[in-house]
């Protein structure tokens, strides 16, 4: 068993592989293409947090007294379209996916590294589009674009908003086709199915609904700009065309585009409990089968969001029935992962607390979920403060907590080296508590009645749009923490070994940081995944 | 003659890999372009069936001849590509292979060309959605109103596939360069088949195109 | 999991024969699209009201699926291929249909309150 003072090998990695910019601009290793990524959605994580900071400045009063409601509007606009289509939907698969997928599976590399740059260059090119608006007078239809606002009213920059969103949309085509291929193509001998980390099986299911639902809004957008340059008349009612047939096109891709942002850090979760708790994941088929039924049971459901758009309430009915459906897989993860911790050895370590806190916050956010599928409680609901806390639980005490912890749990395989252990809990903590204070008090806020999307609300709801602002600025804080750390710890963060945690997987048996090609001889895999028995674990970090 | 291997990419274990993984991503990338082309395909289900006449009325200004033209022209491509695939596998002479790509690249740029004309022919008649747009009334005073939405989604739709030709030629001609020096073999042959693979599909959106588009109602108006 | 590493990188994929189609095949599946195409056209002038549609799309799909299986050799694929084919076909489906759900239905019930 290696210690981890070892000190870093001298040998060549994949960051010491060729210097210089253009080695890593012209790069087709997936593991500098992840850290292109990494630097990239990281930059717009601070954009839509300062969107965020905005609106919950404005949100600390009653009045609207710091920002027109016209500003308030692309305020909130801006914050959804970057964090989801900038931050969200690549974060995971693009970052740890790209770096871990391929020594996951024995792999050299992704099948396509040059189609997986391209991917990169595209989402860069798609962002520029939206830092363009941002610079030029924004946009205020909100992030869902509804029609006829969207295709004939808003005098914002509407086209370009939705150039760049309809070249981001290509980056994770590209990027879900890249893994598709090399999942099925690329294992190592020995590999089957089931012995795959959970991991590989969440970006498998992330990947068929990238590749399926994202041509759908694609195609949408196109139409957008179509009755935006030509009034054809496709949604606008006074035209004869039908807004609510943007919205089902719309929401066809943006109701699985959650489980894109979701799947991703349920496959992380799998990995840190069966490590930190020292055990196989209990029910790992159910678990590996649960996310393709996520994945396809979620193109099933996206009427919900069409309740009271005039929608027929016979369609709306078959989608609330197949909205309680589509729960069903991500209960069964959630009782897995907890079935694995019960009696196991459990090490809180810090991804094992985003993990813990993430079990919790996607569970309260899952079920709030349910009640919005209700068609009768979402009439009361709907457009309130409910529905925000509700898919904020999820996306980000869910997505983006899992996000964290795979960030700390694998940074030490990307970068060689160890953050600070009592930083990364108190910041783990502060996020947990910051991000409860932020958007429990919203449940009660909707479920009083104040609607989503307004910059004034009536003064007896000030308290709990108090206490949201407050808890606003310690989830910022506690964000801002691990930025400061895990930069700090490139250059003095401890040296780490090829498995610092003691976990299974072949990326641990690679050393940190990996070389280039991975794998020296493509390794033969002749055991089941999470085979663990007592190892010790060396780091509680 | 093939000469050289296949140029095998050094995170492949095997040519074999290297061939299954360009064809697993084709098909891949097809899969896409069902469900890009399908939202359109979707809204032009919704509009015709709630407007039923001005499509009609819409789709009866369409020339059948030329789009018949224009589908047996794909057909033909088609079966021209086929048989470049075919005779690359089969180990034919470089020039066969050009000389089949060159055929399918010309009956594509022919389907291109007969488009441009009918493109044409709808500006000329004011017929094309935007700030020129009225067509000519039906005389008998048939509901027009909605005819703005079929032109867009003709425009849209075999605007959206007349781009994806585009693309196709310009891949021709990648091809019959690369084949006209010899780089293609039964043992390596891949690109020809993608490229292949990419211009049926193209050809079979036009297939469902052709009837929704031009053949709604071809007897409208005369009776 | 355990592994062990070896030496020659082992068989992982047999390697399949590339099947080469018979010309009259191809002749035979072309000259079936053109008289697809002939017959859509000769029907079409014929008013069979509904039925214009569907005898218009079952044509087409059956000149699209000779495409598939020949000219795109995916009767000659392996499974996985088929699979994709498939799959594509039923998520374009689910588009369709369920949104037809809602457009053909909301007269079926009112709205609540009226």
């Amino acid at each position: 068993m290696l210690t981890a003072t070892q000190a870093p090998a001298k040998k060549e990695s994949y960051l010491t592989d060729g210097y210089g910019l253009k080695s890593w601009l012209l790069t087709s290793d997936h593991k500098r293409i992840a850290i292109l990524y990494l630097i990239s959605i990281t930059f717009f994580f601070f954009i839509g947090g300062l969107f965020a900071a905005m609106i919950r400045l404005e949100l600390a009063t009653p009045a609207g007294d710091l920002l027109e409601s016209d500003t308030y509007n692309k305020m909130f606009t801006m914050h959804g379209v970057v964090m989801i289509f900038f931050f969200l939907i690549p974060s995971i698969p693009a970052t740890l996916g790209n770096f871990l997928i391929p020594p996951m599976i024995g792999a050299k590399d992704l099948a396509f590294p040059k189609i997986n740059l391209l991917s990169w260059y595209i989402y860069v090119v798609g962002g520029i589009f939206t830092l363009y608006v941002m610079v030029t007078g924004g946009l205020d239809t909100g992030w869902t674009f509804y029609t006829p606002f969207s295709t004939t009213y808003s005098n914002t920059k509407v086209m370009a908003a939705a150039v760049g969103i309809f070249i981001a949309g290509f980056s994770s085509i590209l990027t879900g086709l890249n893994f598709i291929v090399t999942i099925h193509r690329m294992r190592a001998p020995g590999l089957s199915w089931f012995r795959l980390p959970l991991f590989v099986w969440a970006n498998y299911a992330t990947a068929m609904i990238q590749i399926l639902g994202t041509p759908v809004v694609a195609v949408t957008i196109v139409l957008v700009a179509m009755e935006r340059g030509l009034h054809i008349g496709i949604f606008d009612p006074a035209l004869g065309g039908d807004p609510v047939l943007f919205q089902h096109l719309f929401w066809f891709y943006s109701h699985p585009a959650v489980y894109i942002m979701i799947l991703p850090s349920m496959g992380v979760i799998s990995e840190i409990i069966s490590t930190f708790t020292r055990r196989r994941p209990f029910g790992y088929t159910f678990i590996a089968f649960s996310s393709v039924a996520i994945a396809v049971f979620g193109f099933l459901v996206w009427g919900h969001h069409l309740f009271v758009s005039s929608q027929s309430v016979y369609a709306g009915m078959v989608f609330s029935v197949l909205s309680y459906i589509v729960a069903i897989p991500s209960a069964i993860k959630v009782f897995n992962w907890t079935s694995t911790m019960y009696k196991g050895s459990v090490v809180l370590s810090t991804p094992m607390l985003y993990a813990i806190g993430f079990i919790g916050l996607f569970t309260i956010g899952g079920l709030t979920g349910l009640f919005l599928a209700c068609l009768g409680m979402d009439v009361h609901l709907t457009d309130t403060y409910f529905v925000v806390a509700h898919f904020h639980y999820v996306m980000v005490g869910g997505a983006i907590m899992g996000y964290l912890s795979g960030l700390h749990f694998w940074w030490p395989k990307m970068t060689g080296r160890m953050y600070p252990a009592l930083w990364s809990k108190v910041a783990a903590v502060i996020v947990f508590l910051g991000f409860n204070l932020t958007f429990f008090p919203q449940f009660i806020l909707g479920f009083l009645g104040m609607p989503r999307r307004y910059h004034v609300y009536p003064p007896e709801f000030q308290v709990y749009n108090v206490l949201s602002s407050a808890g606003a600025s310690i989830l910022g804080l506690g964000y801002l923490i691990p930025f400061v750390y895990l930069m700090w710890s490139l250059k003095y963060g401890k040296p780490a070994g090829p498995n610092p945690w003691g976990a299974t997987g072949l990326e641990w048996q690679i050393p940190s940081p990996p070389p280039t090609e991975n794998f020296e001889v493509t390794p033969v895999v002749t055991g089941e995944a999470y085979e663990y028995h007592a190892q010790e674990v060396v780091e509680v970090g | 003659m093939a000469s050289h291997a296949t140029a095998l990419r050094h995170h492949f274990e095997n040519p074999d890999q290297q061939q299954e993984a360009s064809s697993l991503g084709m098909w891949v990338f097809l899969l896409t372009e069902i469900m890009f082309f399908g939202g359109m395909f979707m809204a032009y289900l919704a509009y015709r069936q709630a407007y039923p006449e001005s499509f009609a009325a819409g789709s009866a200004k369409l020339n059948v001849t030329l789009g018949m033209a224009n589908t047996l022209v794909l057909i033909g491509s088609s079966l021209t590509m086929a048989l470049a695939v075919r005779s690359a596998a089969a180990g034919k002479s470089n020039k066969v292979i050009v000389v089949f790509l060159i055929l399918t690249l010309f009956l594509g740029s022919v389907f291109l060309g007969i488009k441009a004309k009918e493109y044409h022919d709808k500006w000329i008649h004011h017929e094309v959605p935007g700030a020129n747009f009225h067509p000519d009334e039906w005389p008998k005073g048939v509901d027009m109103s909605h005819a703005s939405l079929y032109f867009g989604l003709y425009f849209g739709m075999t605007g959206l596939h007349a781009t994806h030709m585009v693309v196709g030629v310009g891949l021709l001609l990648f091809l019959i360069i690369k084949a006209g020096r010899g780089a293609y073999s039964p043992a390596w042959h891949t690109p020809v088949e993608m490229v292949g693979l990419y211009w049926h599909f193209v050809d079979i959106v036009w297939i469902f195109l052709f009837p929704l588009l031009y053949l709604i109602d071809p007897n409208f108006g005369r009776q | 999991m355990s592994t062990h590493q070896v030496e020659s990188t082992p068989q992982v994929h047999t390697k399949h024969a590339v099947h080469i189609v018979p010309v009259p095949v191809y002749l035979g599946v072309f000259f079936a699209l053109v008289i697809g195409t002939i017959a859509t056209w000769q029907i079409a002038l014929i008013d069979l009201g509904r039925w214009n549609a569907v005898v218009a799309l079952t044509i087409a799909v059956t000149k699209a699926t000779l495409v598939v299986l020949f000219f795109m050799h995916v009767k000659y694929s392996p499974k996985l291929t088929k699979l994709v084919v498939v799959a594509g076909i039923f998520w374009l489906l689910i588009l369709l249909s369920i949104t037809e759900c809602d457009l053909l239905t909301r007269t079926w019930m009112g709205v609540p309150g009226r």
